[in-house]
């Protein structure tokens, strides 16, 4: 366990290897690949310069919703070094529509998704045309001088008015603004009873609480814009793409362009974030591979910050309305959850399965008998969401956190008490929760009572009674967050129940190079997670290799020909199992060519330290030696292939389940709103952990994001569907002076449904924070009669809600 | 994104300087001067404008650094808000300067940008033109032909990016008056540390034992130019260096200004927020 405490400077020494094995798993090394990320010197998509290649530029729509009436590309054909201004319409025949790989009911609608707009636009920034040119500079001149009429048509933008009768349609040829509606409900599952007697009965003789939450439009802001490269000459058309998903996307070019799978390859290189928005298939990636088979020549396209912010992907947008029942001694009884789910104007990859991964999340770690969520998947004129860190489960995380402070507040108790009170018990694992899953293991109280006592929990409730007391203008607030999110995405039958349109296993190789080097293929294609570092890890571990020995290659769909890529915190618990099952074969063919070797039994052959040897005897080969002899083959076995390589692909059982316990207190200066995080403690079980740095790494920068939803973050559009925030002068994002020191500290849970008891980090800290720190600052104002604040919380809403708050003394004085 | 394409003149004097700038204007070219680029290169590059010629001023020698002038100080044009913020003459005589120049933007943004920049960019939510404004700097033109003129900070803001430099002029550097002895405060308001400011205040104060002899305030964000708050500072004339004195003096903050509305705060928040944080500056630089 690391607990980094509050020593700022405190850095963590990387421990030198020791090329044993054994003592790999745990330690906290630096990531290997950091020194070209930090400096730039790598092959980030961008930096691709092929001979004869192409720059593309796109012509954009201003408007959020318009009917094309012409397009007059001459004057951008006549300009200077210009080769090709070719619009949607040119490449209609072949651009298909792009896909949604989730239809989460059998009569979803949804609308074709062309790369270039034909007739018409629905949200501002849709491609309606593109510009190839020989420099970037000429296409982009070029693309301003494109004249695009069109007719201006009515827009929607607003969730709860789209649902509404005459609303204006996002999709006139739809009909109407509802893409799906997707119900989960425990009695109909017969995972726990009907929610509405549970309401019904707590009317009459207990508590309900009901409450609409609004998480608001995010964008993911990853550090790298997207960018593709297409090379059509050659046999294959290779394709490189800043994409967390270039196994996924390979599959669906194919099938969205009808090019054959074998004809095409994928290659994410070095790609600089993602946080979701990258799992995607995109207009950009399909127009810039139809130009370049069109013009025969490589083309690149990079899109421009303002571009990225405008039209990749955005994140979350739903309206959550809940009611909660509990029983007046504060247990829950009963929750049910009515969602309206922002689309935006398309479905993409997994737009309209993000908020049904949210379903099975909204009882969390609690236990409670009645449940049922009902999601309404909604179009409007703007850019389309999907998966956005945490995906689904922050917005189901952030409800019932909030639904148990508001119980809290309502019964005049502490909110780790109220919380106790209905969570799983530790000794009641495993435990199958009303909305279906079966949670393999947790430690809720030893999260809990380790996050208290780094807090300081009691000396800052104390803190908090005393400036209430002296009607101090910057008040204190100590908001609770105790999550738990589903990981490891995920069981291939499971997907298949929701209608998702692929499996969720995963793939790695292991090849026994003869100079004792060992590559890594991994199909979870990373995005600046460490998997190089944790893969090494892990295969020095099992193999008793020295860890500088390892290498790991993945993302190029030639080198690592299956994968199912890398979201959802999959890629240890899936990916990394995968791995471990690889090497584990390797051991065991190893095993059959030592023994023939060794002239002994394979049965008195003993592995360790990455030594086979005959038990009892000093006869042995280190696998390295080994390599080589099946590299020489010379002497193989009799029916035994020259070879140890292996190959392995692991398909889950179950989901893992993380938790964890974050405490955040916040200090709001009620005379500006201002809100200060003053201490932020988050102890989290993840399971076992392959290397501490990169947990670590990952705690941090989610926490970021889920802090900056809370307080800073917010996709802005106008009357008429501009967005308003499109760079970062108005699109906050924290930076780390913004941001509390983090405490941070490991319960250790492990998980029983995989070899290495790993469970995933990749989310948990955006997942936890958000509500925390909402929890925090509505705690320090509560007494002021505030009741909620929407996110994000700036001073001005903070401020105005303590304005028009009636204080809760004086209207209890009445 | 992609500027488009200009003309680019690196003169290394102000002579030279000024004479392509002129020659430009002569020709009805559209010109920009590149100072430190931190707030050029943006506007370039989202397409805001298209200059076909920018002179850039970074090898003009004699535009960059601080020297004493007797009863003030002067600030050369293209010095950096990181030499600024440093130098021991605008810290010992102009301490708001140095203070308000602290908070802007981050340490790259403060090496690259320059004071004169930020003056003749003229951005309402500009950090240093409030100071200039409340120290009452007087900032040196010069013109074609070898014309120089000097205007008072208070002249020289005329609208929103909008100064009374011509064109073909080019701000030379700033003279500050010596406010040596006064306590200095600069409140920001933003919401994360890189942000503009949604409101700032500029205080500089001269008290003594307790009681403020003389105050200059200065708001920034307040309205489209930055605004003197004259009111407070005769308000504050011989009060005690108290919360409560300080408090009613400062009520009258908001004469004058015309706040604008934007996502982060609405005119009304502005106004509320300009009263805070008077109240805050004066306390502070008033050493209370
Ligand atoms: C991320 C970021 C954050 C920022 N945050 C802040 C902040 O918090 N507070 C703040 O005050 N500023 C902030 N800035 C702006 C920064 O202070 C700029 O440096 C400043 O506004 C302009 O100075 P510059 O030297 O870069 O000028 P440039 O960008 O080169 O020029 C700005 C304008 O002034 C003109 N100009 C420049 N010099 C002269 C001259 N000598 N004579 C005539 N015209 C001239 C140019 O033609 C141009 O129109 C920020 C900038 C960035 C990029």
């Amino acid at each position: 366990m690391t607990a980094v405490e509050d020593r700022p400077g405190d850095v963590i020494q990387d421990s030198p290897s020791g090329g044993a094995a054994g003592r790999e798993l745990g330690r906290a090394r630096r990531r290997k690949e950091d020194g070209r990320l930090i400096t730039g010197r790598t092959k980030w998509t961008d930096n691709i310069v092929l001979p004869g290649m192409l720059h593309l530029a796109m012509v954009r729509s201003p408007y959020a919703h318009a009917r094309i009436t012409s397009i007059d590309t001459s004057a951008a054909q006549g300009a200077p070094n210009v080769v090709a201004v070719l619009t949607g319409r040119d490449l209609d025949d072949e651009q298909g529509g792009l896909p949604n790989a989730w239809p989460v009911t059998p009569d979803q609608k949804a609308p074709r998704h062309p790369a270039l707009a034909v007739d018409e636009v629905t949200f501002a920034g849709e491609a309606v045309a593109v510009v190839a040119a020989r420099t970037a500079a000429a296409a982009r001149d070029a693309a301003e001088l494109v004249d695009v009429e069109y007719e201006e048509l009515p827009v929607v933008l607003d969730l709860e008015e789209a649902v509404t009768d005459g609303a204006p349609l996002a999709h006139p040829s739809l009909g109407t603004n509802v893409s799906a509606h997707w119900v989960f409900d425990s009695a109909e599952a017969g995972t726990g009873d009907d929610v509405e007697q549970a309401i019904a009965r707590a009317r009459e003789d207990g508590i309900v609480i009901e409450r609409r939450f609004r998480q608001q439009r995010l964008i993911p802001a990853f550090m790298e814009p997207r960018s593709t490269v297409v090379d059509p000459t050659g046999e294959q058309l290779t394709m490189w793409s800043a994409t967390q998903i270039p196994h996924i996307l390979r599959v669906m070019l194919a099938m969205v362009t009808g090019i054959p799978e074998s004809k095409i390859r994928v290659i994410a290189p070095d790609v600089g974030g993602g946080f979701g928005g990258k799992l995607q298939v995109t207009p950009e990636e399909v127009t810039t591979l139809l130009v370049a088979r069109r013009l025969r020549k490589p083309c690149k396209l990079t899109e421009t910050r303002t571009e990225s912010m405008m039209v990749a992907h955005h994140g979350r947008d739903q309206v959550q309305r809940l009611t909660l029942a509990a029983t007046k001694d504060g247990r829950v009884t009963g929750l049910k959850v009515d969602l309206l789910a922002d689309m935006g104007a398309y479905l993409g990859l997994v737009t309209s399965g993000v908020p049904i991964l949210g379903a099975f999340m909204f009882n969390a770690i609690y236990k409670f008998p009645a449940y049922r969520f009902e999601c309404t998947n909604v179009f409007t004129n703007k850019a389309w969401t999907d998966a956005y860190r945490g995906a689904g489960r922050p917005e189901a995380t952030f409800a019932i956190e909030r639904m148990m402070d508001e119980l809290a507040a309502e019964l005049g108790e502490d909110p780790l008490a109220v919380r106790e009170r209905n969570w799983i018990r530790h000794e009641e694992f495993p435990f199958t929760t009303v909305a279906g899953l079966e949670y393999d293991s947790g430690n809720y109280e030893a999260a809990t009572s380790r996050a208290v006592e780094l807090f300081d929990y009691e000396g800052l409730r104390r803190e908090q009674a005393e400036r209430r007391e002296r009607h101090d203008p910057v008040q204190l607030g100590i908001g609770v967050s105790t999550f738990t999110e589903m990981c490891g995405l995920a069981p291939s039958r499971v997907l298949g129940s929701l209608s998702y349109g692929a499996g969720g296993w995963e793939a790695a190789s292991i090849r026994m190079l003869p100079t004792g080097k060992v590559e890594v293929v991994t199909g979870s294609s990373a995005h600046g997670q460490g998997h190089e570092t944790a893969w090494s890890q892990i295969v020095a571990e099992r193999l008793g290799v020295p860890f500088e020995d390892v290498e790991v290659l993945h993302g190029d769909t030639q080198v690592a020909h299956k994968g199912m890529d890398t979201y959802g915190s999959r890629s240890l618990a899936v990916g990394g199992i995968a791995v471990v099952q690889a090497a584990d074969k390797v051991v065991e063919k190893a095993r059959t060519v030592a023994a023939h070797l060794l002239e002994a039994d394979p049965a008195d052959i003993e592995f360790t330290d990455g030594r086979l040897s005959v038990a009892g005897t000093d006869k042995g080969m280190t696998l390295q030696e080994i390599a080589l002899a099946v590299f020489a083959a010379h002497n193989m076995p009799d029916g035994v292939e020259p070879s140890i390589d292996a190959d392995a692909v692991y398909d889950p059982d179950n989901f893992s389940f993380p938790h964890g316990t974050h405490l955040c207190a916040t200090e709001v200066d009620t005379e500006t709103g201002a809100v200060r995080i003053r201490r932020y403690v988050c102890v989290d079980d993840v399971g076992e952990v392959v290397n501490p740095l990169i947990v670590e790494g990952q705690v941090h920068g989610g926490l970021a994001q889920g802090i900056a939803q809370a307080l800073y973050e917010e996709a802005i559009h106008d009357d008429q569907g501009t967005l308003t925030t499109a760079t970062f002068v108005d699109y906050l994002l924290p930076s780390a002076v913004d941001l509390p020191h983090f405490v941070t500290d490991r319960t250790t849970t492990p998980s029983s449904t995989n070899p290495l008891g790993v469970k995933g980090v990749g989310e948990a800290g955006t997942i936890a924070s958000t509500p925390a720190v909402v929890n925090a600052v509505l705690d320090a104002v509560r007494h002021l009669g505030v009741e909620d604040i929407q996110m994000p919380m700036t001073p001005q809403r903070v401020w105005r809600a303590i304005q028009e708050a009636v204080p809760v003394a004086q209207e209890e004085s009445r | 994104m992609i500027p488009t394409a200009f003309e680019y003149a690196s003169p290394t004097t102000v002579e030279e300087a000024v004479a392509a700038l002129a020659e430009a204007v002569s020709h009805h070219r559209d010109v920009k001067v590149l100072a430190g680029g931190q707030s050029l290169l943006p506007v370039l590059r989202l397409r805001l404008a298209a200059p076909e010629l920018v002179v850039d001023l970074s090898r003009v020698e004699g535009l960059r650094g601080v020297r004493d002038d007797g009863d003030a100080i002067v600030i050369g044009a293209m010095t950096t808000h990181d030499e600024v913020m440093r130098d021991p003459l605008v810290n010992e005589h102009d301490l708001l300067l140095a203070l308000t120049t602290r908070t802007v933007a981050d340490p790259q943004v403060r090496h690259r940008g320059t004071f004169g920049g930020s003056l003749a960019h003229a951005d309402p939510a500009g950090d240093l033109l409030a100071p200039a404004l409340a120290l009452d700097a007087q900032l040196v033109i010069a013109g074609p032909s070898g014309r120089t003129r000097t205007v008072a900070a208070h002249d020289f803001f005329t609208d929103l990016f909008t100064t009374t430099l011509d064109e073909d002029e080019l701000l030379v550097e700033v003279r500050v008056p010596k406010y040596t002895g006064w306590g200095a405060s600069y409140q920001k308001f933003n919401r994360v540390a890189q942000a503009w400011s949604i409101v700032g205040v500029a205080a500089a104060v001269k008290s003594d034992g307790g009681t403020i002899g003389e105050a200059r305030i200065g708001l920034t964000n307040m309205a489209s130019t930055p605004v003197r708050a004259r009111a407070v500072e005769q308000a504050l004339v011989g009060q005690p260096a108290t919360d409560e004195a300080i408090r009613a003096a400062v009520a009258d903050v908001t004469a004058g200004t015309q706040p604008p509305a934007d996502a982060n705060a609405d005119a009304d928040y502005r106004r509320h927020l300009a009263g805070v944080l008077t109240r805050r500056a004066v306390l502070a630089a008033a050493g209370a």
